[in-house]
């Protein structure tokens, strides 16, 4: 055993290296790309706050003093009949029937969040789940449920939510499993293509020649490996699902009225011709909606670059009168992986 | 008057670890004609100096002067730089396959390059591309003009950049390992084509490459980098022969040759190279050198010149430290061993079926016959594609065979199913040629070693974890790592971690997939000797697959060589080097390149000591002028 024991002066080497040179742990080099991105924080900021109106939402109720369905016809309305636009009682102004438009679309919200974040993770499971199978299994399975994908992907969303909604009547259940339906094979394929790649992997066939079971090797091998695009496409699918729920409840097949929703919101306001007199009806919910539904897709996108294993090169370091790297200045600099 | 000169070249790449110190104050030149070699290990910054002096790093700082026919590249504009490539500087790359485009005919390509540069018509352009085709040999030129690349193998593809890089006879060719992706028999061509266009067109030629052997042949003059910094330049012979640097004495100490016969154990390097990250202190070499003084960490070293042309950084010369030459005593008496492995006319052919056309096999192996007795180590030798990984699958059970049989330990093991096939896995093990891939990079060590004893119900809990330990201990890891992410070790420090892992369950045969050929030099010595103390500590069987002869006449007791996925020759290492009776052994024995032996006395003088503050603030001056 003389030779193992000298070999051992390796691990105090390398450890003496990392003690001086810090090398991050994914982790905190992650975090470190997530605050030196303004845009990737704004949006956290946001959905953080948005997130606390809808939880407390009553709170906003109560603040105003009204409820989201009182329908307050003396304040609320012009002696015409028409909507008080902003003002110091009404701070979003009314709608049509002389409801508070800032405390439904606090309430509302809270339908457009549940929806969001719900369809996007049943749709998340469903997807990874047959994903995993398909590409770990290719074969038949990988032929009928790849079949099965473009299936769902070429019914129309529209006229099959219409004809569920004409049978079942619209409810929050349906919505959202219409909504799932429709979205889970956008995951089910990214899922699909990184198994297939990570199973020819060597270290996949490590697990198999040590005798693991497809299941151990699924569950322990693949799944932390899937962790970035889980993650990063679940992201993305709260705010195609908060968009969908929107369209639903526009078109009457979703949130039942009175209950406040975004979309529903917006149909009210479309409904008579108010918005033409009454612009906040309009502009307030389409503003919500938009501002969420941006705020996951860059976050979404925020993750996926702060999640990017590769090191990334960072502009060079501004030199007094060294007109050599002029030209690296101009964008140059962001190009390509490291030269090692 | 030399053709380039570089002075005081450093080069800093920030990132977002921190500022990469990818070269430290280099300086060279090369004569007109001769070839000049840049050896390193991966990671010693031959790639990025190039590549900075072409111009081809954006992103980095870069202090120093380039001279090339008396203009400074590092001073040029973007445009200059390139006019000057391609025309004037020749580049080959390593990987033929991806540095050509799949997409256009090779003629096209070559011909768009001479169109960059010159105003000529397209059929002066395509006589030209012919003429030179028909030179790197190329045969029939005029019809392959309009081949795509894939339509090519990887020798001939490697001839076509060659060809596209002499096209406009420039004065300098860069070869950026030219011939690691091809195979001996392959390189040998490729290496001889180069001398021959360097002959004909009087073409100076700056080689990179981590083979010493192959250096040691073709160069005229070489310089040996290591982490960023130029450790030893001077004529190749002499540098080969009498190392000035005790860097470039223990890397030839640490590669197998293929003179020698096998038994004893290399003398690698110890230790890894440093992170690149770090501000190079002191003797960048220091905690790695077997002839480390106090002087050698406190104060940067001296650059010593020789009377012969050689310099080396170091405040020392080269000496041998007192060769620690192991018998390993395995010299057996192999053939009255119980025989491990029985393989037994062992066939695989590949079906490609589609739908339309007829129904295509492929035979891949064609009737293997092999016995592997126990504590033995059988090497399997051959170039890519002739079947040999595709055997060692074979063997391991992972791949079905079409015909014949497999008896491990008296039971065959091609026919078993289920959970017959769960326990079998115990008796054989693999371990693996890339030590990135073969490790999962989102589980901890402890839980990768631990794998085996988690899959067989041997251990759980506390008691794994000591057995998981007591592993990593005899494969020379610190047992305090168990926590950590392979991401977290060194390329030679995962490879123990995945002999620990095929270790675990005692297995009767551990098959080796080119375990050394991703490593380095000096690591790989480290790994290889590993490997014979744990066969001589365990008495274990190991089946050796590589392409390396020299590798492989240094570990095996029985070398197989394979060619087309048939066995050609079989026999004791010592006898099959000694006297190879195939013609495919002995195309493979030729094209090996051995370093020549090293001296025993130096007789070259120590001529000027050159202080440190000299060599290193000279180019901090510099830049800051």
């Amino acid at each position: 055993m003389t030779q193992i024991n000298e070999t051992k002066p390796v691990e105090t080497n390398a450890s003496k290296a990392s003690e001086k040179v810090v090398q991050r742990s994914s982790f905190a080099l992650t975090m470190r790309r997530i605050l030196k991105d303004p845009a990737l924080l704004t949006a956290v900021v946001f959905i953080v706050i948005l997130s606390l109106i809808a939880i407390f939402s009553p709170l906003v109720a109560y603040w105003t003093g009204h409820d989201p369905n009182a329908q307050f016809r003396e304040t609320g309305m012009s002696p015409f009949g028409l909507p008080v636009g902003p003002n110091g009682e009404f701070l979003l102004g009314a709608d049509q029937l002389g409801r508070d438009v800032l405390v439904r679309l606090a309430y509302g919200a809270r339908i457009s969040l549940a929806v969001g974040v719900l369809a996007a993770f049943a749709s998340a499971v469903i997807g990874i789940t047959i994903g995993m199978i398909s590409g770990f299994f290719g074969g038949w399975v990988d032929v009928v449920l790849g079949r099965v994908m473009d299936l769902v992907m070429s019914v129309p969303f529209l006229l099959c939510a219409l004809a569920l909604v004409s049978v079942f009547g619209p409810s929050l259940t349906l919505s959202i499993g219409v909504i799932v339906f429709f979205s889970w094979t956008t995951m089910g394929r990214v899922i699909r293509a990184e198994t297939a790649s990570l199973t020819k992997r060597e270290f996949i066939e490590a697990s198999r020649s040590l005798g693991a079971s497809p299941l151990s090797i699924l569950l322990r091998d693949i799944l932390p490996n899937l962790s970035v695009p889980i993650i990063v496409y679940t992201t993305m699918m709260i705010p195609s699902s908060i968009v969908f729920e929107a369209t639903l409840s526009f078109l009457g097949l979703g949130i039942t009225p009175p209950t406040a929703s975004w979309g529903g919101m917006l149909a009210d306001a479309g409904a008579n011709s108010v918005y033409l007199v009454a612009w906040w009806l309009v502009v307030f919910p389409g503003l919500a909606l938009l501002m969420s539904t941006l705020a996951f897709n860059i976050l979404g996108d925020g993750l996926r670059d702060a999640l990017d294993p590769k090191g990334r090169r960072i502009k060079p370091r501004k030199k007094k009168g060294n007109t050599l790297f002029g030209w690296l200045a101009k964008g140059k600099a962001s190009e390509g992986g490291t030269h090692q | 008057m030399p053709l380039i000169e570089a002075h005081n070249v450093t080069i800093r790449i920030p990132t977002e670890d921190g500022v990469i110190y990818a070269a430290n104050s280099i300086s060279f030149s090369v004569e007109a004609g001769e070839v000049f070699g840049i050896a390193g290990e991966s990671g010693s910054g031959k790639s990025v100096l190039m590549q900075a002096i072409t111009g081809l790093l954006p992103g980095a700082e870069i202090t120093g002067e380039v001279l090339f026919q008396g203009q400074d590249l590092l001073k040029m504009s973007q445009k200059e730089l390139q006019d000057l490539r391609g025309s004037h500087i020749g580049m080959v790359f390593q990987d033929p396959l991806s540095s050509l485009h799949p997409y256009f005919t090779i003629g096209s390509q070559i011909t768009e390059m001479i169109h960059t540069h010159r105003k000529i018509s397209a059929e002066e352009a395509r006589a030209l591309t012919v003429d030179m085709l028909e030179k790197v040999g190329i045969e029939d030129a005029e019809s392959r003009f309009d081949d795509y690349p894939h339509q090519f193998s990887g020798g001939m593809r490697q001839r076509v950049m060659i060809a596209m890089a002499l096209v406009l006879h420039p004065p300098l060719i860069i070869a950026d390992e030219p011939t690691t992706a091809l195979d001996v028999t392959v390189q040998v061509q490729i290496m001889d084509l180069l001398d021959e266009m360097r002959r004909t067109f009087g073409t100076t030629v700056i080689m990179i490459t981590h083979d010493l052997g192959l250096l040691a042949n073709i160069a005229d003059h070489a310089m040996v980098m290591y982490a960023g910094t130029r450790l030893e330049i001077g004529a190749t012979e002499s540098l080969f022969s009498n190392p000035a640097h005790p860097y470039t004495l223990g890397l030839l100490k640490s590669s197998p040759s293929s003179q020698e016969t096998g038994g004893k154990s290399l003398e690698p390097i110890q230790g890894n190279p440093p992170s690149l990250l770090d501000r190079p202190r002191a003797c960048i070499f220091a905690e790695r050198c077997p002839q480390v003084q106090n002087q050698c960490r406190s104060a940067r070293p001296p650059l010593q010149k020789y009377d012969d042309g050689a310099e080396a950084l170091c405040h020392f010369s080269a000496h041998d430290t007192q060769a620690m030459t192991v018998d390993t005593g395995l010299q057996k008496s192999a053939s009255k061993r119980p025989i491990v492995v029985d393989v037994q006319d062992v066939r695989l052919t590949f079906h490609a079926k589609s739908m339309f056309g007829k129904k295509r096999s492929t035979e891949v192996l064609k009737g293997i016959n092999l016995q592997i007795h126990k504590g033995e180590t059988f090497g399997l030798v051959g170039e890519s594609g002739c079947g040999k990984s595709t055997l060692a699958r074979v063997i391991a059970g992972l791949i079905p065979a079409s015909a014949g049989e497999v008896t491990l330990d008296g039971v065959p093991i091609l026919s078993v199913t289920g959970q017959r096939w769960r326990q079998m896995r115990r008796h054989v093990q693999l371990v693996f040629q890339d030590p990135v891939g073969s490790l999962n990079p989102r589980r901890r060590i402890g839980a990768i070693i631990g794998d085996p004893f988690r899959i067989h119900d041997v251990a759980h809990g506390a008691e794994q974890k000591k057995k998981v330990q007591e592993l990593m201990e005899m494969v020379g890891l610190n047992p305090e790592h168990y926590n950590r992410f392979p991401s977290e070790f060194s390329g030679g420090q995962r490879q123990r971690i995945g002999i620990a892992r095929a270790l675990a369950l005692k297995p009767s045969l551990i098959i080796f997939d080119e375990p050394v050929s991703a490593l380095d030099v000096s690591i790989q010595a480290q790994i290889l000797n590993l490997m014979q103390e744990l066969q001589r500590d365990l008495n274990l069987t190991y089946l050796f697959i590589s392409h390396d002869l020299s590798v492989v006449r240094h570990v095996c007791d029985k070398i197989a060589v394979m060619d087309a996925g048939q066995i050609v020759e079989l026999n004791q290492s010592d006898k099959l080097f000694a006297e190879p009776t195939h013609p495919f052994t002995r195309k493979l024995l030729d094209a090996i390149q051995d370093p020549p032996p090293l001296q025993e006395s130096s007789a070259r003088k120590l001529v000027e000591t050159e202080p440190a503050a000299a060599v290193f603030d000279g180019a901090v001056m510099e830049a800051s002028l």
